[in-house]
């Protein structure tokens, strides 16, 4: 799977890495879809002898080659929100040393990212990997609603139906990226939705 | 209430009377301070410390010390000093010199070693005299009910300055490692299991600080989790001679002077807070040089280190044919 290059923006965009070897306790591993990838490149038996992968399969068939690593444990979800209660029992549970590792679309280590922070790990020592899907978990700045996996720009809040500008400022506390109405002077205007990296 | 306005380069000062000194071990002794205004101290966080001026026969020593009185008690500042005979003098003068009702002047509390109040818990490490910081991290910590616990190295029972104090107030959370009794400090032990979100923090000799920092490394803990503090006395040297361009002077620094206080002998106000090489204030440009830099702080990056651009005048030296500074 090709790595996608995000062009560059504004400070508040965040920037995802690569996974590298650190030292730790252990190892916890929250994917969604491809970010298995990222997972499987990285794997060795020592490293999978304490890791915990929790994978969120968004349709995916990834499972099977993770659950051939070998991990400790390993936990397979449909979604996030499934996922949730779980990641959050991990967290409330770890120790100083665990390594926090996310992959997969940034909606999911943007809400990773989040509730690790909450728990106490600093985002600097989360590692991050993109892969998969580009699309976008987007806030609505005027309904507050979320819409999952948007793709293109502009686009319909899925709660108040207002037309949406996709913006690059970022929230880290509500894990997305803000929305804003586009036809607001002049309603109806609304440019034709192209793809967002258009 | 704005910070004060500085008229100097240096931390503003505050005139004290010195109301008590308390011999604590036989080379520790407390010194406490009151305003001579009879005014309140200005708040201070836990870990700050405040640089003590000492008049010894026409030179000023000036000397950082940590705050170890209750960050809540504003009446008194309390500083606890342990006497290096091998020393560049400062604490002997200290002890020697200084009694009961003296005159001096403090700088106003820095604080380059403060808790974090991220944290959900605190574990300290303190090798000897390293304690003092933590003294009034404890007091400020109480204040708010926070979650710590403190690990305390000494050679003896005799030695170990407040330790006694400390096991009283807080059995269950102070533990003291005797190194005369073969007692060493199991920091990775220690390490494991702190639940996450956990900060750690060292005060001591070097070689201890860099073991703590060592080990929790090794063990995965993040660099932004662990904190530490050292003052490094400014080490004496082969005298060298700068040019201090915007002053238009040349100076010579003396085998036991540093360069920053050569400068302040010749009456240049040079910027300085710690002058432990650790605060980064007075970092100075270099305008040319020609020689090698002995870089002692703990401020510069490798890379600026190596540049041969920047000094840090509080504990670096120089050795070579010439050297510019922009001051």
């Amino acid at each position: 799977m090709s790595k996608f290059e995000f062009p560059p923006s504004i400070k508040s965009r965040p920037v995802w890495g690569t996974f590298e070897e650190r030292k730790g306790s252990a190892f916890l591993f929250i994917a969604d879809a491809e970010g298995a990838d990222a997972i499987i490149d990285i794997a060795t038996p020592d490293l999978m002898a304490k890791a915990h992968i929790i994978f969120i399969n968004r349709g995916t068939d990834y499972a099977e080659k993770l659950r051939a690593l070998a991990p400790a444990q390993f936990y397979e979800g449909p979604s996030y929100d499934a996922a949730l209660s779980r990641i959050k029992r991990v967290l409330s549970d770890a120790k100083m040393g665990i390594q926090v590792y996310l992959s997969g679309t940034e909606s999911l280590m943007g809400q990773a990212a989040n509730e690790a922070t909450l728990a106490g790990v600093p985002l600097a020592s989360i590692q991050t990997e993109h892969r998969g899907s580009t699309a976008r978990r987007m806030q609505c700045v005027h309904c507050k609603g979320f819409t999952e996996d948007v793709e293109t720009d502009p686009f319909q809040c899925s709660h108040c139906g207002l037309n949406l500008f996709v913006r690059d400022h970022y929230s880290r506390r509500l894990a997305a990226y803000q929305a804003v109405c586009i036809d607001a002077e002049d309603p109806g205007n609304v440019p034709p939705s192209k793809g967002i990296y258009e | 209430m704005s910070a004060p306005q500085k008229a100097k380069a240096g931390p503003e000062e505050i005139p004290v009377i010195v109301s008590a000194v308390v011999p604590v071990t036989d080379h520790v002794t407390r010194f406490e301070f009151t305003r001579s205004d009879g005014a309140d101290f200005p708040p201070f966080s836990g870990g700050a410390h405040t640089v003590v001026s000492m008049k010894d026969e026409g030179r000023t020593r000036l000397n950082p010390y940590s705050l170890m009185s209750d960050p809540a008690d504003l009446s008194t500042y309390a500083i606890s000093v342990r006497r290096e005979d091998d020393g560049r003098g400062g604490s002997l003068f200290m002890h020697t010199k200084v009694s009961q009702g003296d005159a001096m002047t403090i700088t106003y509390p820095v604080t380059l070693f403060s808790v974090d109040q991220r944290a959900k818990k605190h574990v300290f490490f303190a090798g000897g005299i390293g304690i003092t910081p933590f003294l009034s991290m404890i007091g400020q910590l109480e204040h708010s009910n926070g979650n710590w616990e403190l690990h305390y190295a000494a050679r003896t029972p005799e030695s170990a300055v407040y330790a006694d104090m400390l096991l009283m107030k807080f059995p269950t959370k102070v533990s003291v490692y005797y190194s005369g009794k073969g007692d060493r400090i199991p920091f990775g032990t220690l390490l494991e299991g702190q639940p996450l979100g956990t900060h750690t923090y060292v005060c001591g000799p070097a070689r201890f600080t860099e073991h703590l920092r060592d080990t929790a490394t090794q063990k995965g803990w993040p660099a932004s989790h662990i904190h530490s503090e050292e003052f490094t006395a400014p080490a004496p040297g082969e005298p060298f001679t700068v040019r201090l361009c915007k002053s238009d002077k040349t100076i010579t620094v003396g085998e036991h002077e540093s360069l920053l206080e050569a400068i302040e002998r010749e009456k240049i106000d040079a910027p300085f807070m710690c002058r432990g090489g650790s605060c980064g204030q007075c970092e100075t440009r270099v305008v040319s040089a020609n020689g090698e830099f002995i870089h002692r702080d703990h401020w510069l990056d490798e890379s600026d280190a190596e540049s041969g651009t920047k000094i840090m005048p509080c504990v670096s030296r120089f050795i070579g044919s010439k050297l510019e500074l922009d001051l």
